[in-house]
């Protein structure tokens, strides 16, 4: 099998700049996507699927750091605006046109917030990229792990969704699956937060009757019947699934994965 | 002919339109209690957003019933306003129906009016329903829905009814008088028709019955609309000039504080020079609070979403952290703005704003500081928020519930650094590690290692 596989050396962007080069686009890989255990699976999935298809990109590495955006939603806009404008001042000297994260949290922060604070950039959510992807056929989608007829709903996250209109573009990834898509009862801009949104990532929840997370986890086990597959686009809303549906011990029949995994399984990318 | 009735209705009328405009004047005066924010750009956009949205009830429709509903009452609102510009002339200049001369128009207009009043009824009468016997969660639960919330809103559904029926009164006994005087009247009457008989045939009592519902309707409309300032129902009027002003831009987008920015650059790069801090009339520096702790602390758009409430309860009713038991309501959040801004300003001719505290509700542990904060929104409210949206959405009438719940975040976390502990650790740790988890920012790049891809053939 060894002979198989290649080993891949995940370019950043001091080594480019070093080789007088500059990628197409810079990967925001964001904390969780470089330090949640889970979520690093979705990073390595989607470089694979940068790799896969050949886009010439680059990631900051150790360069990287928070945008500010957990402490902005807490109220702390002093810290925020002291993460915005030090990421900006290093992507500002590697003249960073183009950004791509699979964060919705780094997108909505980098797309909406960094313009006023001086960074400038055009921000792609990964599910805006891999639609593009599709569309383009530079990805098909075939010979890898069968999705036909399995039963996957999709999850909408908040900063995706209603805070930048971002309803389709995930849903079209997952269409190309040729599975079986069920909507919950309240998704697009009537989708039921994860409960994670606005810093409670990183709280407790406030007194009441239920965790947020089981109310969605609940409507989304629901929606899907006995098996299936509930689909994300958001590392906080995965943390937030996954802990809902091994909460109701259904994590044997119901898994949780981000569509770019879906994807890298589906091309055969992470045999 | 003007006679003395034509005296009294031309006075009545100025009183109740002076008493109106008095109203609104302390109204604009509360409203521009808040910082002065600019909000003159895109004009045509924003006249867009309101066509959609406030006149064409666009957000409404998320709803069916209640969109339908409400539409009936919404365009007999509008339509029979026709028909109340004709009274008031006929009022003041002793005419008759002095629109008639628009012949087939005019006969149109009053057919659609009469169906429009019919269903103004219906749709009243089931609203009454939904709030006092079926009592819909929204409209019937949570610790904002105070006393006088509940009864504003059947007080003005059974003003609306009693106008309908005043309104009808009157055409049925004009209707009649007509036909018993064998003259021609001008205008269509489908409704009116059906009960044409109701009120008996002696020309006596129907002119007395004609005049006594003419009176009601007018009268009852300047009542009315000298009730509105003190009721939710003033979204009739807010409506619009609140959609207009409403954010054009992503929701996700939240305010950034510019002082912050020239704070933060001069401590980067000591040659920065920061902007001369703004000046007041006197030339005295203008020192603004971080984050809302009080009304005056929040933009005059804020304030004026707290006057464009009309308590429906969409925002609450999609509130996860609602929805979960929390404690959290953002119809509280904008009602407790509207009282807080009345108590602190002036209020309008009959409301005078309420405390949770002398209504009983102990779940809201709200202080005796004269504050929005803490007098009125308790911590723990904004500390459930999961900056979702789902309220911002959801309001028909584009209020922003979430920038003034951040707005007292923000006071609480960088003017009293009063952020739950598990909240200051995560700050602590982005200092420290550039993530708002204790990993050493070190092994950042460390999701790279071993990545391996099945090699193409």
């Amino acid at each position: 099998m060894e002979e198989n596989k290649r080993l891949v050396k995940v370019p950043t962007m001091a080594q480019m700049a070093a080789n007088g080069e500059e990628p197409e686009i810079l990967f925001w890989v964001g904390c969780a996507g470089a330090f949640d255990d889970r979520y690093k699976r979705v990073t390595r999935a989607f470089v694979q699927i940068l790799e896969h298809v050949g886009v010439k990109y680059a990631v900051l590495g150790t360069e990287e750091s928070c945008t500010g955006d957990p402490a902005k939603r807490a109220g702390n806009e002093f810290l925020f605006q002291m993460q915005a404008i030090t990421n900006i001042e290093v992507m500002n000297a590697y003249n960073v046109k183009k950004i791509v994260t699979a964060c919705p949290h780094c997108f909505n922060t980098i797309k909406n917030e960094y313009p006023d604070l001086g960074g400038n950039y055009e921000v792609i959510h990964h599910s805006t990229f891999l639609q593009q992807l599709i569309n383009e056929g530079k990805v098909h989608v075939q010979g890898g792990e069968a999705f036909k007829g399995k039963r996957i709903t999709y999850h909408d996250s908040c900063y995706l969704g209603r805070a930048n209109d971002i309803y389709e573009a995930p849903r079209d990834v997952l269409a190309a699956l040729d599975a079986d898509l069920v909507e919950m009862k309240r998704s697009r801009a009537n989708g039921l937060c994860c409960g994670a949104g606005g810093a409670q990532m990183f709280k407790e929840a406030e007194p009441g009757k239920k965790e947020i997370n089981i109310e969605r986890t609940e409507e989304a086990l629901a929606t899907l019947g006995t098996e299936g597959v509930i689909a994300t686009a958001c590392p906080f809303c995965m943390v937030m699934m996954n802990d809902g549906v091994k909460n109701k011990e259904q994590e044997q029949n119901v898994k949780v994965f981000d569509i770019a995994e879906l994807i890298a399984q589906a091309e055969g990318l992470t045999k | 002919m003007i006679g003395l009735e034509n005296i009294i209705f031309l006075i009545v009328a100025a009183l109740g339109i002076g008493l109106f405009v008095w109203q609104i004047r302390k109204i604009r005066k509360n409203i521009l209690i808040g910082r002065d924010v600019e909000l003159a750009d895109n004009p045509s956009e924003r006249i867009n957003k309101m066509l959609l949205v406030a006149f064409g009830q666009q957000k409404m429709f998320k709803r069916p019933l209640p969109a339908v509903l409400h539409l009936f009452v919404y365009v007999g609102f509008l339509v029979i306003n026709i028909e109340v510009l004709e009274i008031m002339i006929d009022g003041i200049f002793g005419t008759h129906r002095v629109l008639g001369f628009m012949g087939p128009l005019y006969s149109a207009l009053m057919f659609v009016n009469e169906i429009l009043a019919a269903l103004v009824i219906v749709a009243c009468a089931i609203f009454l329903w939904r709030r006092n016997v079926s009592k819909v969660p929204r409209l019937a639960t949570g610790v904002e829905m105070r006393a006088w919330p509940k009864m504003d809103a059947n007080v003005i559904l059974i003003t609306e009814i009693v106008l309908m029926f005043a309104l009808f009164a009157f055409n049925i006994s004009d209707i009649k008088l007509a036909e018993l005087e064998n003259r021609h009247m001008a205008g269509s009457f489908p409704v009116s028709q059906l009960f044409v008989n109701a009120f008996g045939s002696d020309a006596g009592t129907l002119h007395a019955i004609a005049t006594v519902g003419w009176w009601i309707h007018i009268l009852g409309i300047l009542a009315f609309m000298n009730y509105l300032p003190s009721s939710k129902h003033f979204h009739i009027i807010m409506a619009f000039p609140n959609v207009y002003y409403s954010k054009l831009f992503p929701k996700g987008k939240f305010s950034t504080n510019p002082s912050i920015t020239h704070e933060i650059k001069a401590m980067l790069d000591p040659s920065y020079q920061p902007p001369a801090p703004e000046v007041d009339a006197e030339g005295n520096p203008i020192v603004q609070r971080f984050g809302a702790k009080d009304v005056e602390d929040l933009s005059w758009k804020q304030l004026m979403d707290s006057y464009t409430c009309t308590e429906c309860g969409r925002c609450t009713s999609v509130c996860p952290a609602n929805i979960t038991g929390k404690l959290l309501s953002p119809r509280k959040i904008v009602m407790d703005t509207r009282d807080r801004m009345e108590e602190k300003g002036e209020h309008p001719a009959i409301f005078k704003p309420n405390h949770y505290k002398e209504m009983g509700v102990e779940r809201v542990e709200t202080t005796d500081e004269k504050t929005l904060l803490r007098g009125y929104i308790t911590p723990e409210e904004l500390w459930a928020c999961t900056t979702c949206n789902a309220c911002v959405e959801s309001c028909p009438v584009n209020i922003d519930q979430l920038s003034t719940i951040m707005d007292l975040r923000r006071y609480l976390v960088l003017e009293e650094s009063a952020a739950p502990a598990s909240l200051n650790a995560m700050f602590t740790n982005i200092e420290n590690n550039g993530a708002p988890w204790a990993f050493p920012a070190s092994d950042r790049f460390n999701w790279a290692d071993e990545l391996y891809l099945p090699s193409k053939n």
